[in-house]
């Protein structure tokens, strides 16, 4: 109470003192609100839903290969074909529950894989010990491709949910743990001197200065990780699953069904494509600070 | 023996007793160097490149832990660092920058006024990008200056700035001290700004302090002052620049 006293008469009294004019121009100069031009160099400014023309330019080829007679409907069914068969397949009911399936399998995978990375990343990034211990195996693991462990993981956990699960989360798993142990390590020296002319605690530094700054490594890592998980997946639907959109798919392959094929990789390319734009604008969000070529 | 202490008693600031330092075997940087600085003096420290300034100040901060030496250090348990980069956080706003470690139920209001009293009020939600060099480097002395420090190091502050932001810091670091009367020790390599700003000016030569001048201006310390020029002469004879007469003469 005494020293909040004090501390407030200090203000008044500081307040009286006169403050050294600042330099206006200067100040106006750094406002945010300058007028924002084209940079010279550089990709330019953003476009506005940029990341749908490719997409769509894409779409609008098939459309009309297909309109135009150029695209055999056997080996490439058109689009208007794709939209009516997921529209009957919704309706009789058989696409909804394999979407769900697959959503929850994709959602699960990713979240304990980027968990299990992020702590992996954090052991071995915050301590040398850690480093040590965990980095050379999650780097033996990064060069064995998902598929190669996939007959070892069918014998320890079964054709069940768990196992596919497992066997996304190890897929997202190693760019989560690569990018924010990166980011953890490249962090400048220089804030770490400055931390401690401040005196700050081992926990201020890593809360304030460590974690913060590894912040654009772990959303690169998420970005690859999200493609990660689709990834497996398509993998584990397609090679050990009796529902799911890659189980759909592998059985309109038995039937020949082109259509059906399609309808199912039109709907992986939409969910990645969506899956990756959300991870996009949080990261925009979180790292407002940062002004990048993105911007 | 090599000793750091914080927490000296109100006698002095800064106390040093015979430091060495060395970074390889060869050639200490530091060699014998003594150095005592009143509380509230303000000492500006000159010395050509490699002459050892930034690692005596290193050494006050305890920086230097790459180095090896011997020699005794006290210093107060406030001390506070001014780099010549303003060494901003950027994922932090302005005045979470300002107030970063420091704890207390009124903190964000002792960070508002430091940043009132560097003439940034009403930016403390800016990012540090947003602000101009010289706005950083305020920032930054904001950040200093809110733990009031007994004791404050400044490596070249104002090495990155051009000229005319140079002489309005010039002003404002003044006015600063002025108010809080910490003991000051700038490392600067411009003979003019260690005029300027500082009571006693020292200039390192091999490892330790060669020349010690008091700088003894009244009011407005003006370079066109014949006096103060006469101490510049002196300063830059001392930095082993024979030619500080004539530099002087072009000018006047």
């Amino acid at each position: 109470m005494a020293t909040a006293v004090k501390g407030v008469e200090k203000a008044v009294e500081r307040r009286h003192h006169e403050i050294p004019p600042v330099d206006d121009e200067e100040q106006a100069a750094g406002r945010a609100s300058r007028p924002r031009g084209k940079r010279r160099l550089g990709p330019g400014k953003a476009i506005p839903f940029g990341y749908l023309i490719g997409p769509l330019l894409l779409l609008g080829v098939w459309f009309w290969g297909s309109a135009a007679g150029w695209i055999d409907p056997r080996v490439l069914t058109a689009p208007w074909t794709v939209a009516t068969t997921a529209w009957d397949l919704w309706e009789s009911g058989r696409l909804g529950p394999d979407l769900l399936v697959s959503a929850r399998r994709f959602a699960f995978g990713l979240a304990f894989g980027v968990g299990a990375g992020l702590v992996l990343a954090l052991v071995s990034g915050l301590s040398r010990w850690g480093e040590a211990i965990v980095d050379g195996p999650v780097q033996i693991k990064r060069s064995i491709p998902n598929l190669a462990l996939l007959p070892l993981l069918l014998l320890w956990f079964g054709i069940d949910e768990r196992m596919k699960i497992i066997t996304i989360a190890l897929g997202v798993l190693i760019p989560i743990y690569l990018h924010t142990h990166n980011g953890l390590r490249s962090i400048d020296g220089r804030y770490a001197e400055l931390a401690e002319t401040l005196r700050l605690g081992p926990a201020a530094f890593i809360g304030r200065v460590v974690l913060p700054g590894a912040l654009p490594g772990f959303f690169l890592g998420l970005r690859f990780a999200v493609t990660a998980s689709w990834l497996s997946l398509v993998v584990v639907e397609q090679v050990n699953a009796t529902s799911g959109i890659g189980y759909m798919m592998l059985l309109a392959g038995t039937y020949g069904q082109t259509d059906v094929i399609i309808v199912g990789l039109v709907l992986y390319g939409l969910l990645g494509l969506g899956s990756d734009a959300i991870v996009r604008i949080a990261q925009r969000r979180v790292l407002s600070w940062r002004r990048t070529l993105e911007d | 023996m090599a000793t750091h202490t914080r927490g000296l008693t109100a006698a002095t600031a800064v106390r040093i007793r015979d430091l060495h330092r060395s970074f390889t075997d060869d050639r200490p940087v530091l060699s014998g160097l003594d150095l005592v600085i009143e509380p509230g003096e303000f000492v500006a420290l000159l010395g050509r490149s490699g002459s050892g300034k930034s690692t005596l100040l290193r050494a006050l901060a305890g920086l230097d832990q790459d180095a090896q030496g011997t020699g005794d250090i006290e210093v107060p348990e406030q001390v506070s660092v001014v780099f010549q980069d303003s060494r901003l956080l950027p994922w932090q706003r302005v005045l979470r920058n300002v107030v970063i470690g420091l704890d207390g139920p009124n903190a964000k209001e002792r960070g508002r006024e430091a940043l009132a009293e560097v003439g940034l009020a009403g930016r403390e939600r800016a990012w540090p990008r947003e602000l101009s060099g010289g706005e950083q480097q305020r920032v930054a002395l904001a950040r200093s200056l809110v733990r009031e420090p007994q004791l404050l190091l400044a490596d070249e502050p104002f090495g990155a700035l051009d000229a005319l932001t140079r002489i309005k810091m010039h002003g404002l670091l003044r006015a600063l001290y002025e108010r809080h009367k910490p003991a000051v020790l700038l490392v600067t390599h411009d003979v003019d700004e260690a005029i300027v700003l500082a009571d006693r000016v020292l200039v390192l030569d091999s490892g330790h302090v060669r020349t010690e001048r008091r700088v003894d201006l009244d009011g407005r310390r003006d370079p066109s002052d014949p006096h103060f020029a006469a101490i510049r002469t002196e300063l830059l004879a001392a930095l082993g620049l024979a030619g500080g007469a004539e530099i002087k003469q072009e000018e006047s």
